[in-house]
């Protein structure tokens, strides 16, 4: 990105109508198009010195071809100025700064020279300049007086109640002097405000609007050319009626019937006036139309490029592939083609490979001078013979070729990921399902993007830096992006619990399964621990210790003892004791995965994750994992507890709304009555809710309570989905074992309703707890009616601030990474923007790239022996 | 009033430093870059205001950083 040229400034003016007129190569007369012959009429807006559409004919202009030409612009001669839509707010502002009598700027002489003062050292103080303007009503230089100026958008403009057509607008702006207008903040060499209002209109060459010839023969114009055609013929009628001494009132129609053309010609989506259709009543396409938005020039043509050598479809999850691979339908490998040079080692393969009849075959050779041949059916043996040392040969891909594989919105580096194909007959992409957080997939009709490098060196700089093992850790937050969840979690937390152990033939069957080929000892008398079979898969050489999600934080750990197996032991790379959850192999915390990555390497993390996926997805397969509703029943001494904090929790709201509406309620600093009264009562029941959420899991994992040998004994399928970190948390068990809690919206309780009262049912100026959305229940015993109406109240404001939330952040990050896009770091450390100027002496201050860092401030403190 | 003293040394405020010709010269090299490609500070920046700088000068500015402990940024004086 080497800059060769600098640019100095750049320079944005109005085009005037005397450019307008210098610029043209023809002045259009006449609406028609074409005689009756097909030939483009003279003067009219097909003319052959706008340029050439049709093979055969020569530009009158340039003499050119159809491939030569680049076409001319033309222009039309307004009968009546009109005003350019696009700047009719600015003339707006300039009409309202001046006086409508001497057009100049409504500002004492002293005044203006002070401001001229001004602008020696600031560029723009049109801002200050236009403030000031605003509450004059009598010109301080002809003593006219000022009536105000109104602006009917898109294009029409009253002073006081009389309408003031263009061409007295035109006047007005005429008659402003240089030196006021650089006050106002313009430059008179480059635009003089008069050149807003219209009065010869450019018309672009035919080669910005080519018409098409249908199959039937009939010719379809451009959008453009019907929008000139139709400024065409009112301006003729306009001119028919003038010459004829119409009526005003009839000449004006006329104007503006003109001015909603040209109006509409430059923007057809402009408020305030209906859009010009076609006759089939689409709306037309007009310039601002091709230029704006997604499916404009600017974000379709020139930012969005399509590429070769990709392919896009469905995807679906397999647990059985690795997450280095993808699974590619055979139809699309056969469209898809990886280029081989031939040489004196090869050259016997890919002869074959060109006389294949089948599957991998070759689609084209292309030959030393360039020349691509198809391999066809009838030219692949002359082919084969003919291919010798040089020659390339693009062979469909092949399992283990490497494929670039992506899914939009591409909002980080882990977006797109090289894979290793893996050629099979489905219809869908099929990848492994721990690849899904990375691409934020899911399987729900998502469609992701595939590409073919086409050299080796970017074959070679895919599988070193994109393959999905190098990617396993985010630079983001220096722990696993590419991570077990959900099923494996719970599956291999099913597989290391305590008291897990397996007979000779389900840890051969286990171990078969990952690829290990001798059992070890078995290590509880005949049988095997879950935690043996989990060792298999671990690479030589790990020593780590650290807790796990069932962790109680006790004051003096326990270590290998612990009565909830919360603390993970790893002593070469034998699991002594632990469960293995989340904390060990899921997102963001992954403490196990993590080590495996930075101290092992990359190849081994990939190989213990695509074995633990196998392992931990049959365990769960074979045993089951059941979810009842017997899951959240509760204990009566619990029930009996969860009551009376209920009971107690109401009381002191009570005693709230009793000082609240006496008036002895200690309001919180910063806060109205009203507020503090909310907060208050909020707190209450935000404590109310954490404490039955310690009541419930001690009594959803029973095992807690219980000795080390019974560990995980009674645990049942919620709590273990809870509480592997696989699915759910403690929240939402006691959601539906005991009690919902303060329904808010808007971070309060909520209010909006009935006068007074949330629901007709409440007595008006009710606050208790009950009408302020306080739900006792839980999903289990039922909501009441008017619990259940709070709780959708809730429900439903969540849902909306999720779905505005992720708009307008994401919209946000768009712009975020567009602007950053090309900042990059070099070789030396610096960060550099696209011409190499530099923006940090160090990356990040300090140089590290996080991706490499273990997380100095994690909370599960990790101490890794090596 | 505040003065340009207090101002320069105020505990949010880090260590702003005029480079001299040469300084300039040797991170020039340093980085292979042309002066105009630095990082840019307003001529009518507090500190700048402060140190009675000119335009075109350099100023290395040192900052307490959480991960590194010191961290050294250079940005030229421009209007």
């Amino acid at each position: 990105m080497a800059v060769r040229k600098k640019i100095k400034s750049v320079n944005f003016g109005l085009m005037s109508s005397e450019m307008v007129r210098k610029l043209s190569a023809v002045k259009i007369i006449t609406p028609d198009t074409y005689d009756e012959d097909g030939y483009p009429i003279e003067g009219g807006l097909m003319d052959t010195r706008l340029g050439i559409i049709d093979p055969g004919l020569h530009c009158k202009t340039c003499g050119g071809r159809m491939k030569t030409c680049p076409g001319h612009s033309g222009h039309i001669e307004l009968v009546r100025p009109v005003i350019h839509v696009g700047y009719a707010k600015k003339i707006y502002v300039i009409l309202k700064a001046t006086c409508s009598g001497c057009s100049k700027i409504l500002l004492p002489d002293e005044k203006i020279a002070s401001y001229k003062e001004l602008l020696e050292d600031e560029r723009d103080i049109s801002d200050r300049v236009l403030a000031k303007v605003k509450k004059v009503s009598k010109c301080p230089h002809c003593n006219a007086e000022q009536e105000d100026i109104k602006f009917d958008k898109p294009h029409t403009f009253f002073e006081g109640k009389r309408r003031i057509y263009p061409a007295e607008i035109r006047e007005r702006l005429e008659r402003i002097s240089d030196d006021d207008l650089s006050i106002l903040g313009w430059n008179p060499v480059f635009a003089r405000p008069e050149w807003m209002i219209l009065t010869a209109l450019l018309v672009p060459p035919v080669t910005v609007r080519p018409s098409i010839t249908l199959e039937s023969g009939v010719r379809s114009e451009d959008d453009l050319t019907h929008k000139m055609v139709d400024v065409l013929r009112i301006n003729q009628r306009l001119v028919e009626n003038i010459d004829a001494g119409a009526p005003q009132l009839i000449i004006e129609d006329l104007w503006d019937l003109l001015q909603y053309h040209i109006t509409t010609y430059f923007d057809n989506e402009s408020s305030g006036i209906p859009p010009a259709r076609h006759r089939s009543g689409r709306a037309l396409k007009t310039v601002a139309q091709r230029l704006k938005g997604k499916e404009g020039r600017f974000r379709y043509n020139l930012t969005g490029k399509r590429v070769n050598f990709a392919g896009r479809t469905v995807v679906s999850p397999d647990c059985f592939l690795g997450i280095n691979q993808v699974g590619i339908p055979e139809r699309v490998a056969e469209e898809l083609t990886v280029p081989v040079g031939v040489t004196e080692h090869n050259i016997d393969v890919l002869r074959e490979i060109v006389l294949n009849e089948e599957y991998p075959k070759a689609n084209y050779v292309i030959r030393p001078d360039k020349l691509k041949k198809k391999v066809t059916e009838l030219t692949r043996e002359a082919i084969a013979e003919e291919l010798e040392e040089g020659y390339v040969v693009e062979r469909q891909l092949v399992e283990g070729d490497i494929v670039l594989f992506n899914r939009q919105p591409s909002l980080h580096r882990v977006s797109m990921m090289a894979h290793e194909a893996k050629v099979t007959p489905n219809k869908t992409f099929s990848f492994n399902t721990l690849v899904c957080p990375a691409y934020n997939a899911d399987f729900d009709g998502d469609e992701m993007n595939l590409h073919v490098p086409q050299t080796v060196e970017a074959q070679v700089e895919a599988r070193e830096l994109l393959l999905v093992e190098n990617q396993i850790i985010s630079p983001r937050y220096g722990r696993p992006i590419i991570a077990a969840d959900e099923d494996p979690v719970a599956g291999g937390f099913l597989l290391t619990r305590a008291v897990k152990e397996y007979t000779k033939e389900e840890a051969m069957h286990y171990s078969f399964l990952i690829g290990v080929k001798s059992l070890p000892k078995p290590d509880r008398g005949e049988k095997y621990s879950g935690k043996l079979i989990f060792s298999q898969i671990l690479p030589p050489g790990i020593n780590i210790e650290f807790k796990n999600g069932f962790c109680e934080k006790c004051e003096e750990c326990k270590k290998e003892n612990c009565k909830n197996d919360a603390f993970v032991s790893i002593k070469d790379s034998l699991l002594v004791s632990g469960a293995i959850d989340e904390y060990a192999v899921g997102e963001r915390k992954g403490v196990l995965l993590d080590s495996i990555f930075k101290y092992i390497g990359a190849k081994e993390a990939r190989d213990f994750l695509d074995r633990f996926m196998k392992l931990s997805n049959t365990v769960l397969f074979r045993e089951g994992l059941t979810v009842s509703s017997s899951d959240y029943d509760l204990s009566d001494r619990i029930k009996e507890e969860v009551k009376q904090m209920t009971q107690d929790s109401e009381d002191e709201i009570n005693q709230i709304v009793a000082d609240y509406k006496s008036g002895t309620m200690e309001s919180i600093p910063g806060m109205t009555e009203e507020e503090s009264f909310d907060m208050r009562i909020l707190n209450v029941t935000g404590l109310l809710k954490k404490k039955v959420e310690g009541f419930v899991g001690d009594s959803l994992f029973t095992f807690k309570s219980e000795s080390a040998d019974s560990v995980h004994k009674a645990i049942t399928g919620s709590a273990i989905m809870a509480g592997s970190g696989a699915r759910a948390n403690i929240t939402n068990l006691t959601n539906n074992a005991a009690i919902w809690g303060q329904a808010t919206v808007n971070e309060g309780r909520p209010k909006r309703g009935y006068i007074g009262r949330v629901l007709p049912i409440f007595e008006v100026g009710d606050v208790s707890s009950r009408a302020g959305g306080f739900i006792e229940n839980g999903f289990k015993q039922g909501l009441t009616t008017q619990e259940f109406f709070f709780q959708a109240m809730g429900a439903r404001q969540g849902e909306v601030d999720k779905s505005v939330s992720t708009q307008e952040s994401g919209y946000l990050y768009r712009r975020l990474s567009n602007a950053l896009q090309d900042v990059l770091v070099k070789d030396d450390g610096t960060v550099r923007s696209a011409s190499g100027d530099l923006v940090q002496m160090v990356y990040g201050e300090d140089g590290i790239f996080p991706m490499n860092l273990f997380d100095a401030k994690n909370l599960y403190e990790q101490q890794v022996k090596k | 009033m505040e003065t340009a003293e207090d101002l320069l040394n105020h505990v949010l405020v880090p260590k702003h430093e005029i480079l001299s010709e040469e300084e300039v010269e040797s991170l020039l090299k340093e980085f292979g870059i042309k002066k105009e490609q630095f990082p840019l500070i307003k001529l009518n920046d507090p500190v700048v205001v402060a140190l009675d700088t000119e335009e075109g000068q350099v100023l290395r500015i040192t900052r307490k950083s959480i991960t590194a402990g010191e961290s050294v940024y250079y940005r030229r004086v421009a209007r």
